[in-house]
């Protein structure tokens, strides 16, 4: 067991939002397959189809998706929150709006419904009008993390996109706003894949968001970035499909490791799997993972903080203001 | 061969129409294939949905479309020569057992992910196949086996449902003493695959059924398709008796586009649009 923002977790890794989480049964599946935190797919303000297909390709060395947010819209879960309120897991409710006031709106009916933590996606890339917006702008970020802070009861995570210019600033205006935690990154792009028989991009949308081990380079500097910019803890995910990989991620920074195109490549049991060969690694190298969060930065690191994200929520509410 | 990455491109061969309902596209590729798994055909331009392949040789392979919603009229109406994506094949298909004494139900055109299955499965099976009417059913003189047919008007065979002649051939079984059914395939309607699962559980005979739920990815990531906790695409579209008790989804509820759980009535309302 570990303790992230004062609730136990299993382990350190997390479903990453918009893999598999579409109903309390699948995320409870996912939690006993060893992942410590599971994450539910961004619930927006509205019912949304998403795009057509095809929304979701593998490419072999990662995917490229723009399957486009679709969401019953929190007003249309009540079976959903139902059976989640009798869960016997960690929760992250990842949530997107269209505007600030669209985001308070979902945030706060979230909130009542008792997750454990609530995630805002300000980084998708494959809405128009949603998301990544939010996500590549300082102010923009500020504005919707600290009115989103101010709706809701459960810790904050602001999930962030590797297209903003300086992702470390952008960190930095949401942990001004109150964000309890960073999470980095989203997918990266976006990308595009034409068939040059068919002479046309084959997804639908014609343009998605890259993840898996062919961004792994990118969610690594990422998560390096935010480290020294910030002094909240940061889930740290892109590429990761290995025990390993989570070994250089907690080296980049991260607190926990978040998996989402693993489960292409490895099926459900990754969490498990990658859970066994962190463990392993860590007791071969005769360390631990708090001991390793940020070793990658040297001597230049930053102050550890609340790095490993021990304190409890309560607790660090009253830390509020001070440096 | 797989497909499994970026849709690869294939001429349609050759179409074959067999009623005004139902075509059947042929594609001169080899593919690696379990009856029961499907592919995602991809019309440029249109849309990708997956299909089931209904004919398979070494050489080539062929998916049957029933004209029902904007992409399936679309997709009969596609002509050699035309070019589809296809991705896959996806799935785990049918476990396959070498028994004499199976049954084989089939539902309109869940006749054809059980097309390839009936030709490996010896041939003396019990095999059933239910239809609105004639004209509905698929592949009149495809197979060496004897079928049982029911329509719901009684145009062909009996009148009724196709779980009424399993019942009675069950019963039949067990009061002449034959050997019981050691495996019972089905693939229609939900509604019709929930009567099957329920009759064989009542004669505890192991049942495995082929599910539908809308699809995105294929490969068991998206999370679209998830019926309780089992993700369709990839721990199905088949499932076992032992797995079909513990998903309180079967026959009951099934997610829309959006995410949304709605009863499957509803889905399947939906689905035909």
């Amino acid at each position: 067991m570990i303790s992230f923002l004062g609730k136990k977790l299993q382990n350190p890794l997390v479903l990453a939002s918009g893999i598999l989480g579409n109903s309390a049964d699948i995320l409870a599946r996912v939690h006993d397959a060893g992942c410590g935190l599971v994450t539910m797919k961004s619930i927006g303000p509205a019912p949304r189809d998403g795009h057509k297909n095809p929304t979701v390709i593998d490419m072999g060395g990662g995917m490229i998706n723009a399957v486009g947010l679709p969401t019953p819209g929190y007003a249309h879960m009540d079976a959903e929150w139902q059976a989640l309120a009798n869960r016997k897991f960690p929760l992250n409710a990842s949530i997107y709006g269209g505007s600030v006031e669209e985001f308070v709106r979902v945030a706060r009916f979230v909130s009542d419904q008792g997750p454990d933590f609530i995630e805002i996606n300000i980084s998708c890339p494959n809405s128009d009008c949603h998301g990544m917006l939010f996500g590549v702008d300082e102010k923009s970020a500020f504005a919707v993390t600290s009115a989103v802070k101010k709706a809701i009861d459960v810790p904050l995570i602001a999930k962030l996109t590797p297209a903003a210019p300086d992702i470390g600033r952008i960190a930095k205006a949401c942990e001004d706003a109150g964000a309890d935690a960073i999470c980095a990154i989203n997918t990266a792009g976006p990308g595009m894949v034409i068939d040059i028989e068919a002479k046309m991009p084959v997804l639908a949308f014609k343009k998605g968001g890259l993840s898996g081990p062919m961004i792994k380079p990118i969610a690594v500097r990422c998560v390096y970035d935010i480290f020294a910019a910030v002094s909240i803890p940061v889930i740290g995910l892109g590429g990761i499909t290995t025990g390993e990989d989570a070994v250089e991620m907690f080296m980049a920074g991260a607190t926990l490791a978040g998996m989402g195109s693993a489960v292409r490549y490895r099926g459900i049991q990754v969490f498990d799997q990658v859970n066994q060969e962190l463990n392993t690694w860590l007791a071969e190298h005769h360390t631990t993972r708090d001991a390793i969060i940020g070793t990658a930065h040297g001597s230049a690191r930053a102050d550890m903080g609340d790095r490993a994200g021990t304190t409890p929520f309560a607790a660090r509410e009253d830390q509020k203001g001070t440096p | 061969m797989t497909f499994d990455q970026k849709p690869v491109m294939l001429k349609v061969a050759e179409k074959t129409e067999h009623n005004p309902y139902f075509a059947t596209l042929f594609f001169n590729c080899p593919i690696d294939f379990h009856p029961g798994q499907f592919i995602m055909l991809w019309i440029p331009g249109i849309d990708e949905k997956p299909y089931t392949i209904s004919f398979h040789t070494p050489a080539r392979f062929g998916i049957t479309i029933e004209a029902k919603g904007i992409f399936s009229r679309r997709a009969v109406a596609l002509s050699p020569g035309d070019l589809v994506g296809i991705r896959g094949p996806f799935g785990n298909g049918f476990d396959i057992i070498s028994s004499p004494h199976v049954a084989v139900v089939a539902g309109g055109c869940g006749m054809a992910p059980l097309a390839p299955l009936v030709e490996r499965l010896n041939p003396n099976l019990f095999f059933i196949h239910g239809a609105r009417t004639k004209q509905f059913i698929l592949y009149p003189d495809r197979f060496k086996a004897k079928r049982h047919f029911t329509t719901d008007d009684g145009s062909l065979g009996q009148k009724g449902f196709v779980t009424d002649l399993l019942e009675n051939e069950m019963k039949h079984r067990t009061e002449k003493s034959l050997p019981s059914f050691d495996m019972v395939y089905a693939c229609g309607p939900e509604i019709m695959m929930h009567a099957v699962f329920t009759l064989c559980e009542t004669h505890g005979i192991a049942c495995q059924v082929s599910l539908e739920r809308y699809m995105r990815c294929g490969f068991g990531v998206c999370g679209a398709c998830v019926c309780s906790d089992r993700v369709v695409c990839t721990d199905g579209p088949v499932f076992t008796s032992e797995q079909l008790e513990k998903m309180a989804d079967f026959n009951r509820t099934a997610l829309l586009k959006s995410g949304r759980a709605v009863p499957l009535d509803d889905y399947v309302t939906w689905r035909c649009q």
